[in-house]
């Protein structure tokens, strides 16, 4: 079957998704209104709370959103075939992802531009909100711990990805000097920066660079992880001016011009999809399809960091109640088609099968490192650009959304171990320099004792999953709670809340017995951590929706 | 709109691209700031001798504009100073 096949199906499923039920649940369960005056007008300081153009704002939704977890997770789980990882990226953002992201937006701009952890404690009760922060410090734990693995592994297969990879950091440092020391327009830094970002592909596609075989008992991708956290550490400290936003904003560019280029190029290759449609010769060690398909794949189906994003700081700049149809489900829409893209990369990029299985030995061993071969193969039907350079281009795509997304989680948790610091009065901690070195070393901690060192396959991936979903879950049970509250049908969110809570202690369970199983013990703590996290969810769930439900007749009555 | 002004509006919403996702944090480092140059200014009238204030008690009516927000984010609901109420 041609791959263009799968991608007029896949965009033609989130187009009428958005058209269709998007416009349903607006209209009948959000009632959004254009007259209701939204927290962005009524508390407006030019700091948080600011009326954006819905475009921008679904711009930075979107490029806030989309990263390197929407591609991993795809690329991933098509070792059970092309088919399931379609299926639910499709229906996951159109069901499970829209109603979440919209929702949390929607809840949040009726609540005066309220997180979604603070929304937890007003809703649902003060209990929740505790669970509410265990869930984001394992999150974030998680977050930085995978990505620092996912980059090493792609410094150590693709060398020609390490000069582009830290030059970009060079390029965003100039443009944040030059924007905010010397008031220099945007136009033409963005243009130079671009330019000059695609030529340092083209130099390093050249000039591949790699570390030595061992340094310090140390293999190139253990030697990876310390230098990115180390690189993490550092860049968590900076201004922000100075690094994080000239970075966000060039990864947000690369995101709309690697999204153009590689639909461009599946438009022009027609390559055929190799994979199968069902996997059926899957190897030993893959665990069984369902349930952890749907924790595999978060990012791009379904993910509870959308809602922390949604309502910490989209729902703050909502110019109109009707543009959160626009931003928070077209949002979902971009991020779903960045997950169709990676199928599409691992499923087609491929001459054989035979080839393909060479990359899918085990589970979580072809992941990015089948992305960026297969998709380097599909965009080299494009006149001018070779396969290595395309592999290139998607290593460095892949690996500047994650680094993004670590310099984000580090500086995150600095705060985290900041604020334990005041709450618990250990001044020491209040400062910057203990509070990353200790942030920094529980990433580490975990990246090396989940036997990452670089070397192990992403192990932990699904563990992640589990708890991205976990948040997801206990978001849609607020939005579930709030919706309840108003009298309107609860069963557009109870649903995807039922079926992700039950799928992931599931999936947690099936873990459970692995690493017991595989003598992984630090993993098996951590498991049961999360799963007794996501028992406790189910409790609250229950416990909020019966008082709701009580409260809702009351007042009926 | 003419080609000009198009290119005009897109710079202005590229430059809110880049702005916006981090806006806040950066006001808010700003402002720490502030409210520190604040505490300076303001520190001779609260006891804490500061050789500078012969310098900066011309910069009290410009300041006074933000004294009350500043009042209250730094947890005293009224003026800390007797003689300087506000509220």
């Amino acid at each position: 079957m041609s791959a263009l096949v799968l991608m007029v199906l896949g965009l033609g499923a989130f187009t009428a998704g958005y058209l269709l039920y998007s416009r349903f649940i607006s209209e009948h369960i959000f009632r959004l209104d254009s007259e209701f005056r939204t927290p962005a007008h009524v508390q407006e300081d030019g700091v948080d709370f600011v009326p954006t153009n819905r475009w921008v704002l679904w711009g930075h939704h979107f490029t806030s959103v989309a990263g390197a977890a929407p591609i991993v997770g795809p690329a991933i789980a098509v070792i059970w075939g092309w088919l399931p990882a379609f299926l639910w990226v499709t229906l996951g953002t159109v069901f499970f992802a829209g109603i979440h992201d919209a929702g949390a937006l929607w809840a949040s701009v009726r609540n005066e531009g309220k997180s979604i952890g603070a929304l937890t404690e007003s809703v649902v009760g003060q209990r929740a909100r505790s669970l509410f922060m265990i869930i984001i410090f394992l999150l974030l734990l998680m977050v930085n711990a995978v990505f620092a693995i996912i980059i090493a592994r792609l410094f150590v297969q693709h060398p020609t990805s390490v000069i582009p990879a830290w030059f970009v950091i060079a390029v965003a440092v100039t443009i944040g000097y030059l924007l905010y020391r010397r008031g220099v327009a945007l136009l033409w830094p963005s243009i130079i920066g671009v330019t000059l970002l695609y030529a340092s592909m083209f130099v390093g596609n050249e000039v591949p660079l790699s570390l030595p075989e061992s340094v310090f008992g140390l293999g190139p991708a253990g030697i990876w992880v310390v230098i990115l956290f180390t690189y993490a550490a550092v860049a968590s400290l900076l201004p922000v001016w100075l690094l994080l936003q000239p970075r966000d904003y060039i990864n947000g560019l690369q995101l709309f011009i690697g999204l153009g280029i590689f639909f461009l190029a599946v438009l022009i290759a027609r390559p055929d999809v190799v994979a199968p449609m069902i996997n059926s010769s899957v190897p030993e060690d893959v665990p069984s399809l369902i349930p952890l398909l749907f924790v595999t794949i978060a990012c791009g189906a379904c993910s509870g960091f959308h809602g922390l994003v949604s309502s910490g700081t989209t729902s703050k700049q909502v110019d109109n109640e009707k543009d959160v149809r626009f931003v928070g489900f077209l949002g979902t829409v971009g991020e779903g088609s960045l997950a169709l893209a990676a199928i599409i990369a691992c499923t087609a990029g491929f001459a054989t099968l035979g080839d393909w299985e060479g990359y899918y030995t085990s589970f979580g061993a072809g992941g990015l490192d089948a992305f960026v071969q297969g998709g380097g193969v599909i965009l080299a039907s494009i006149p001018g650009i070779s396969e290595s350079f395309g592999q290139t281009l998607l290593a460095v795509m892949a690996i500047l959304f994650a680094a993004t997304t670590m310099d984000t989680g580090v500086r995150l948790q600095r705060y985290i171990v900041q604020e334990a610091g005041t709450i618990y009065d250990i001044p020491a901690l209040t400062g910057k320099g203990l509070s990353t070195i200790l942030a920094v070393g529980c990433c580490l901690a975990l990246a090396f004792g989940s036997g990452g060192g670089g070397e192990g396959g992403l192990i932990i991936w699904p563990l992640f999953g589990t708890t991205n979903q976990l948040l997801a879950a206990l978001t849609l049970l607020v939005l579930s709670v709030f919706i309840l509250k108003q009298g309107r049908p609860t069963v557009y969110t109870l649903a995807p809340f039922s079926f992700l809570l039950f799928m992931t202690v599931w999936a947690l369970l099936t873990q459970l017995r692995g690493f017991y199983e595989n003598e992984q013990y630090f993993l098996l703590g951590l498991d049961a951590v999360i799963l007794v996290t996501a028992i406790w969810v189910g409790l609250e769930s229950l416990s909020a929706l019966r008082k709701a439900a009580s409260e809702s007749s009351e007042s009926s009555a | 709109m003419d080609w000009r002004e198009r290119i005009t509006r897109a710079g202005e919403l590229l430059h809110e691209f880049y702005r916006g996702r981090h806006r806040g944090a950066l006001a808010r480092e700003r402002r720490q700031e502030d409210d520190l140059f604040m505490l300076l200014v303001f520190s001779e009238m609260m006891g804490i001798e500061n050789p500078s204030s012969y310098y900066t008690l011309e910069l009290l009516p410009l300041l006074y504009e933000g004294f009350h927000e500043w009042h209250i984010r730094m947890g005293m609901d009224h003026s800390p100073l007797e003689h300087f109420r506000c509220c």
